[in-house]
């Protein structure tokens, strides 16, 4: 009887597999974890946004948690964005802006029209700083903790609803 | 590289990608280094795209990760020093030779498996049957087996007619 | 005003086919379950008039599309009033909701065909055979009304104007290539619809064999026709000039391709020595389903991450519900009506059986590699183990040594004997051939370029291993006659279908390690007078311009190309295009095709003016890769027109029956 119970094999094997494709049905395949949780935030060396002469380097996210979005002004998304980042910087985070692959005026000009939540801005003109984050795209967020080791990663836009539900309780997490 | 799923995703859905070549020309003094740009853009997964390697894709990241690659080659970094890099930070995605390590030991063993399964189940089952074939040639197809060595299966049918079907048992192959 | 409800006269035949195949799926199904001759008869103008309406409902929309009707949606967002009326036809299935029609269409006239040749069938068979069929078209059916009717409109507000066809689909060879593969993918539904038929009758004997073979046959040679086609298309349209990327689409179609591959070859031994019974049904039922599998994973957007099908999650599960009745339905009835008719014949370790066996081995562990790999990223994600890609490098690490593999079973299957194969016979053909091959593998590349290359050796010598016994054989076997011509004419299509069809593996084995090991590509930065040298070909840039073509306009290069030693250049002239309606870029290569090499050049970026970014390539043997297809689809369908499978009711005389099983 044994062998009976061997012709139900393909059968499970099936059932197994749809079940697999029936999960991913409802996965999200662009969605995707950050390499860098867990990581210090990459070493660099750069000018801010608002003033070509002052270099910052990443010492500056020490001490208290900072939350790093990637932006540029060629990112129709970001524009959509600014609001969520407003209110976050109303409730008190620290927000720092990396102006990715953008021409220094065009940058500046983003920050007059859509207002400005960041306490500073790294200008990264050529992504190298976005590169060694594993940027391919913007918006995209991280949260840095006060040790300066990356500890949430968010990818594309923050919607409205994702502010209080996702990223604050995130931000009062590592504070802890 | 070409890639089918482009047209089909067209075909299907009227969405695509355009077509468009990695622009830049970059020159190599040493022919390995090309060799080994060549082979290491095209073993790169670009991490914005649906499914191109970084040296058929015309987004910016991939143009990024070529140039990174160019310049780690001229820095005198080893292939896997490279890929490490990539990896550290855009993950294991980034890879198209996914390295061998706990979650993939299914995907690198059950080829093997099978294949080493599948193996020993013809040889047993060719072991169960040599010896149906030792009780079942008589003397007589013997002797016509021999007067057909040199014509093989001249006419297919009359091979397997040579063949009668013996016992009951089901065969499950 | 008829002009106008054209798209309503397609609906409804399409709801009419609809009802047709419910009654063609149930009613003969149950006449013989219960013996109702009456009901059975049903089967055949059931399948008939499903066809004849499903014609009707697919001309419908083609005249929507010449008449260029964009009150109808599908013929607004893929069509465009300047489009030429080929591209017009060729659109028609260019969209999802076209092809999922002409998949429907095509099970349909497999169906009818099968009603049409086999009517010698004993009356059951049939009834079940075309109830099976008919069942998996009201599914389809269902899915096309739920989820993707193609006559929806766009009421009250008409658009002006088509959005057009996507510039990359405005090619001749697009308009064969889908249908080929739609024809193999469905064929396949016919051996399924037997293996089905066989479980419910409780009965698989030599005959079934030789109805289902041909059948199969087909299937298979359209389905290579369709994926080589495919491969060439992607090769000179896309502008990489690469022919095969291991993308998940691709592996979609070459999963049924390989299982039906191990199907052809387990039919063989099914048929003449009566084995491998149950495997051969398990692989029937496998084939069409990893066809369906693959219409999925396509359709359902779980690999290939495109957001534009991602959210229409209703079509993937409304697949996924099909695909899983169907083969669930399907092995479930495996397992529990499995016949035990078969029978143990006996072989030694040298004999076609037991090289078959392995051949069928090898096919499915490759079938399996195949699916795993594709399916693997989305395995790891649905654990939540992280992203991760399985591409080329994988796949081709599997599938070199596993086809090497195969080519040593090639190499002595065709010349073994069923049953038993004394080893002094496999000797005098594999002997002096394996060292034949073996020398002449191993000096060719060095002839040829100078530099050799293992991988090229180990394809030449796996390629000449699977031909030189063949034609030794051959050889052999054509002093056996009267004369030579006589005795090669004795010998039956189908085993000359089997000697071409393996001749175009060789082929193409040849044609892929040559052009994968030997190709050459460069990047080059030309203006009007500058010279490249590749690969002994110099390139000469003698003009840049531009041109307005009827729905695009480019920019167009003129280079004249001379080879070594010949004073004769020939004129390339690749082009950069701009698609009006989309705004689509397109390059659109040169190509100067050969047997032993093809140029290529692709333009790239105008990088300043007057000088722009050329992709030259030289692809020796690349042909070949196709040429090998072509035969092995010649060699599948000879096998199909061999007249020992078409003999009506020869199958059904007892002896016959008794005489090959």
């Amino acid at each position: 009887m044994k062998h009976r119970l061997m012709l139900f094999l393909p059968l499970l094997g099936f059932l197994l597999l749809s079940g697999l494709l029936y999960r991913g049905l409802s996965m999200e395949p662009a969605g995707r974890e950050s390499a860098m949780i867990g990581q210090p935030f990459p070493a660099f060396e750069l000018a801010t946004l608002a003033d070509p002469g002052q270099q910052v380097d990443a010492s500056l996210l020490q001490g208290q948690v900072t939350l790093v979005n990637v932006w540029g002004e060629w990112c129709p998304t970001c524009k959509q964005e600014m609001p969520q980042l407003q209110a976050l910087a109303q409730e008190g985070v620290h927000l720092v802006g990396i102006d990715y692959k953008d021409k220094r005026e065009k940058g500046r000009a983003f920050l007059a029209q859509y207002g400005n939540p960041f306490t500073l801005n790294i200008f990264d003109p050529e992504g190298r700083l976005g590169f060694d984050l594993g940027v391919y795209g913007a918006p995209e967020t991280f949260l840095v903790d006060a040790d300066g080791v990356i500890r949430y990663h968010h990818t594309g836009y923050i919607a409205p609803h994702e502010v209080t539900e996702v990223i604050l309780p995130e931000v009062a997490r590592w504070r802890e | 590289m070409a890639r089918m799923t482009t047209w089909l995703l067209c075909l299907l859905m009227g969405v695509c990608l355009p077509a468009l070549a990695a622009e830049e020309m970059r020159a190599f003094e040493d022919p390995v280094l090309e060799a080994r740009y060549a082979e290491l853009t095209a073993v790169l997964r670009c991490p914005k795209c649906q499914n191109q390697a970084i040296n058929d894709s015309a987004s910016p990241i991939a143009g990024d990760m070529r140039e990174r690659v160019y310049q780690l080659l001229h820095q005198g970094q080893s292939d896997q020093q490279i890929l490490d890099y990539m990896v550290q930070r855009f993950g294991d995605y980034v890879l198209y030779n996914p390295r061998l390590e706990g979650r993939t030991l299914l995907l690198w063993g059950l080829p093997v498996v099978l294949m080493l399964m599948g193996g020993l189940l013809v040889f047993v089952l060719v072991r169960a049957r040599r010896h149906a074939a030792a009780q079942g040639l008589s003397d007589s197809e013997r002797a016509r087996l021999a007067s057909l060595l040199g014509s093989d299966a001249a006419d297919d049918s009359r091979a397997g007619r040579e063949s009668s079907a013996r016992g009951g048992q089901r065969s499950d192959t | 005003m008829l002009i106008e409800m054209i798209p309503e006269v397609g609906l409804f035949a399409l709801i009419i086919a609809q009802l047709m195949a419910l009654i063609l799926g149930t009613l003969p199904l149950a006449g013989a379950a219960t013996r109702r001759p009456l009901w059975m008869a049903y089967a055949r103008p059931m399948a008939t008039a499903q066809f004849a309406f499903l014609c009707l409902a697919y001309a419908c929309l083609t005249a929507s599309y010449l008449l260029d009707d964009f009150s109808v949606a599908t013929v607004a967002n893929n069509s465009n009033s300047m489009l030429p009326w080929y591209y017009k036809l060729s659109a028609v299935w260019g969209n999802h909701e076209g092809s999922v029609l002409l998949w429907s269409l095509m099970l349909a006239g497999w169906t009818f065909a099968v009603g049409y040749f086999s009517r010698a069938l004993p009356p059951e068979v049939l009834a079940r055979v075309l109830a099976v069929m008919g069942l998996i078209s009201s599914g389809f059916l269902a899915f096309v009304l739920w989820t993707s009717n193609p006559f929806a409109r766009l009421l009250p507000e008409v658009p002006a104007d088509g959005a057009d066809l996507n510039p990359l689909l405005q090619d001749v060879g697009l308009i064969v290539h889908p249908p080929m593969l739609y024809m193999g993918y469905v064929g396949f539904s016919v051996v399924f619809a037997f293996a089905i038929a066989a479980l419910l009758g409780g009965r698989l004997d030599a005959a079934w064999t030789r109805w289902v073979r041909p059948w199969t046959n087909l299937a298979w040679a359209f389905l290579t026709l369709g994926i080589a086609l495919g491969s060439w298309w992607a090769y000179y349209e896309l502008g990489w000039g690469g022919w095969w990327f291991w993308d998940p689409v691709e592996n979609a179609s070459l999963l049924p391709w390989l299982a039906g591959t191990a199907l052809i070859h387990s039919l063989a031994v099914t048929e003449k020595r009566g084995a491998f019974k149950s495997w051969t049904l398990l692989l029937a039922i496998s084939t069409f389903s990893l066809s369906l599998l693959g219409t999925f994973l396509v359709r359902s957007g779980v690999l290939t991450s495109v957001h534009a099908f991602a959210n229409d999650p209703d079509r993937g599960l409304f697949i996924l519900l099909l695909l899983g009745l169907t083969v669930g339905c399907s092995l479930l009835l495996f397992a529990l009506r499995l016949p035990r008719v078969g029978q143990r014949a006996g072989f030694t370790g040298f004999s076609r059986d037991a090289l078959l066996l392995i051949n069928n081995l090898l096919l499915v562990v490759m079938t399996a590699s195949v699916l795993l790999g594709t399916l693997y990223p989305l395995l790891l994600d649905a654990l939540g183990l992280g992203k991760i890609s399985v591409g080329a490098p994988y796949f081709n690490s599997l599938f070199v040594p596993l086809t090497v593999l195969l080519g040593l079973v090639m190499g002595l299957g065709p010349v073994s004997q069923w049953k038993r194969t004394p080893p002094r016979v496999l000797w005098r053909h594999g002997g002096p051939s394996a060292v034949l091959a073996l020398v002449i593998a191993a000096l060719v590349p060095l002839v040829y370029r100078g530099d050799w290359n293992l991988s090229v050796s180990l394809g030449l010598a796996t390629a000449l291993w699977i031909l030189l016994p063949m034609l030794k054989g051959l050889w052999e076997r054509s002093r056996q006659g009267v004369s030579r011509w006589a005795a090669l004419r004795r010998l039956s299509l189908a085993y000359w279908g089997m000697l071409v069809a393996h001749l175009g593996v060789a082929v193409t084995i040849v044609g892929v390690s040559v052009v994968s090991n030997y190709a050459i590509e460069r990047n080059v930065r030309m203006a009007e007078g500058d010279t490249t040298t590749l690969a002994g070909y110099t390139f000469t840039l003698t003009e840049l311009g531009e041109r307005r073509g009827a729905n695009f306009i480019a920019d167009t290069a003129r280079l004249e190309v001379r080879h070594q030693g010949q004073s004769q250049p020939f004129v390339m002239t690749p082009e950069k295009r701009l698609y009006l309606a989309t705004g689509m870029p397109m390059t659109d290569v040169a190509l100067r095709p050969g047997p032993w090499r093809d140029l290529y050049v692709a333009m790239g970026e105008e990088l300043e003016a007057g000088s722009w970014a050329l992709r030259l390539q030289y692809k020796p043997m690349v042909r070949w890769l196709w040429l090998g297809a072509l035969l092995m689809a010649l060699g599948g369908l000879l096998a199909v027109v061999d007249r020992r499978y078409r003999r009506r009711g020869r199958a059904l005389r007892p002896d016959a029956v008794e005489a090959s099983s």
